[in-house]
């Protein structure tokens, strides 16, 4: 417990967390207010629709769980918190519950927020959110971007460098897992099994309007949050396991 | 008291660390002592377990610094003053430390007033001069008020002023019966710092032994002798096999002291205008005993020994 208080009182007394977690919550509800002020008269919107700017958050919150140890290792500072734990998981564990619950605040503060600011904008759309899977779509944003930032930490892990971190896990997310489609044949077949697209399943994210790759998927909704929850541990676990056995 | 056993690192082809042995006595200040490169801050990141040995262990009171419950509390370091998060205050810094080892948080404002940063708490760090940033990196050593400290080059870049505040705070140390490891590369430095020193070179050991017998051992004892009939007591000098270097007009004898040289002067008939005992400079001792250790040799040859550094006082 007490490493967990470290690592918050670490992650809170600098400014970039503080700077990317406004920023996450602030883009995609304004960008959502845009959106919804041209969304179509009184046709019926589906809860998804409002969900569709959260990636913005999504990708500055990876931008903050990577900062979280990477400026660690830019300012030394990874060392005196090995020198003051030697047990390197255990302080890395710590960090990741940390930015895990900062995150998924940030995650469920994004997907409120957006849904509470198109349903402000547009009252008559049927937005209440009545079915489970309604819930799951915006609550849902929680998990999501609490497992998005500990993939993104695990890389961080691994990779070391801000900038390396950051370009390889905004490059992949944004455009990586899209031009995959472009592979003949096999592209869409393996669209379905990269991370970010399952979180985007989960969370339902215009399901109605791409209709065209929703046919037939391999998994459920939430068979999806458990596949993208198992790789982003994974890349955490391969990060932690790392750092054990390197040089600080 | 820190042990090191066949201590042994290696980067890539670079052998940082050969096969060193040492031990580091308690209750005392210990010089860690070689020139650039010749792996002190490896070695103390491996006491540390920050970096992993080749081969060989670094032992303190017996046992290895991972194995330690709370090590902040047993073993005190300050590596790297600039190993600090820039835009985080003194204090948040020294918070977190704490908390991490379940010191008591009071314990951050006492470090604090004892390195004399209280005024500064609050203030983020990057704006910190060098020898603010080396009093923080001291504060956070001694949070858990560990009986073993460990210091790289602390003085490096201070100024006098500096200089002498860590060197009279690692007394300070040493006299509360801590155990104090303090490396430099200024033999000139640690002559007046510590009491033991660790002399190493190219990551080998090149000597351990108190700092007075270093200092004598190391320093080469010599007499100037000025003379209008040199070459006459020169040639006195040369039957008995004395060593002889010429030194602009003088004559710099070792291997015979005063005494006999007078004697000898007076038996020749020879006349003499000055006999001077020479104490060799420890700058120079250090740069012969490891001299073929350095690391990266300059151009910078014999005759341009920069200024003769005296030790002042013990
Ligand atoms: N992480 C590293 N990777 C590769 N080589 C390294 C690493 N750390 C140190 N070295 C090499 O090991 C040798 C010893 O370096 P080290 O920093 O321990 O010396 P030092 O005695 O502390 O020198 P200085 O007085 O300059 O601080 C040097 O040749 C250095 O280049
Ligand atoms: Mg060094």
């Amino acid at each position: 417990m007490s490493l967990v208080s470290a690592e918050r009182i670490k992650l809170f007394s600098t400014r970039s967390p503080w700077a990317c977690g406004l920023l996450a919550i602030a883009l995609p509800v304004a960008f959502t207010a845009l959106l919804a002020a041209q969304a179509g008269g009184d046709l019926e919107i589906d809860i998804g629709a409002t969900q569709l700017t959260a990636g913005l958050g999504r990708s500055v919150v990876l931008v903050l769980a990577a900062l979280a140890v990477t400026s660690e290792y830019r300012f030394g500072t990874i060392r005196s918190t090995f020198q003051a734990v030697p047990n390197r998981s255990a302080a890395l564990l710590a960090k990741a519950l940390v930015v895990a619950g900062l995150t998924g605040v940030i995650g469920a503060c994004v997907g409120f927020g957006c849904w509470a600011m198109f349903r402000l904008i547009k009252p008559n759309a049927g937005l209440a959110l009545d079915s489970g899977q309604d819930w799951r779509t915006v609550a849902g944003q929680a998990l999501v971007f609490a497992l998005a930032a500990l993939l993104a930490l695990g890389v961080g892990i691994l990779v070391r460098q801000t900038a390396g971190a950051v370009a390889l896990l905004l490059v992949y997310s944004l455009l990586v897992e899209s031009l995959v489609t472009l592979i003949p044949k096999v592209g869409q077949d393996i669209q379905h099994w990269l991370p970010f697209f399952a979180a985007d399943r989960f969370i339902g994210v215009g399901r109605d309007n791409g209709a065209r790759e929703v046919v037939d998927l391999p998994l459920t909704p939430w068979g999806y949050l458990l596949y993208f929850a198992v790789i982003a541990l994974a890349v955490l676990t391969a990060g932690i396991f790392s750092a054990t056995r390197r040089d600080a | 008291m820190i042990e090191a056993v066949g201590l042994t690192k290696r980067y890539g082809k670079t052998l940082a660390v050969d096969n060193l042995s040492f031990s580091v006595p308690t209750g005392r200040v210990t010089g860690f002592l070689g020139p650039n490169g010749a792996g002190k801050s490896t070695t103390m990141r491996m006491i540390l377990g920050l970096d992993t040995p080749t081969g060989g262990s670094a032992l303190i009171d017996g046992k290895r610094y991972r194995d330690l419950h709370q090590p902040l509390r047993t073993v005190g370091a300050l590596l790297d003053a600039k190993w600090v998060h820039p835009n985080r205050s003194a204090r948040a810094h020294l918070q977190w430390m704490a908390k991490s080892n379940k010191l008591p948080a009071r314990r951050v404002d006492e470090v604090l007033e004892i390195v004399g940063l209280t005024a500064v708490a609050g203030k983020r760090a990057g704006g910190f001069s060098l020898g603010m940033s080396q009093r923080l990196g001291i504060a956070a050593a001694l949070l858990g008020d560990p009986q073993v400290l460990l210091f790289d080059e602390p003085v490096n870049g201070l100024d006098p002023e500096g200089i002498l505040w860590i060197r009279k705070f690692m007394h300070r140390l040493a006299d509360e019966g801590r155990t104090v490891f303090v490396s430099s590369h200024l033999l000139s430095e640690m002559a007046l710092t510590a009491q033991e020193l660790v002399v190493i070179g190219r990551g080998k050991l090149i000597s351990q032994s108190s700092t007075e017998d270093f200092v004598a051992q190391a320093t080469e004892n010599t007499v100037r002798v000025r003379s209008p009939q040199l070459a006459v007591l020169r040639g006195a000098l040369g039957r008995l096999g004395a060593n002889l270097r010429d030194e602009g007009e003088n004559l710099v004898v070792s291997g015979m002291d005063c005494a006999d040289i007078g004697e000898l002067a007076a038996r020749e008939g020879v006349v003499l205008h000055e006999l001077s005992p020479q104490r060799g400079s420890l700058e120079e001792a250090f740069m012969q005993l490891t001299g073929d250790s350095v690391e990266y040799h300059t151009e910078l040859t014999d005759g341009q020994t920069p200024a003769t550094l005296v030790p002042a006082g013990k």
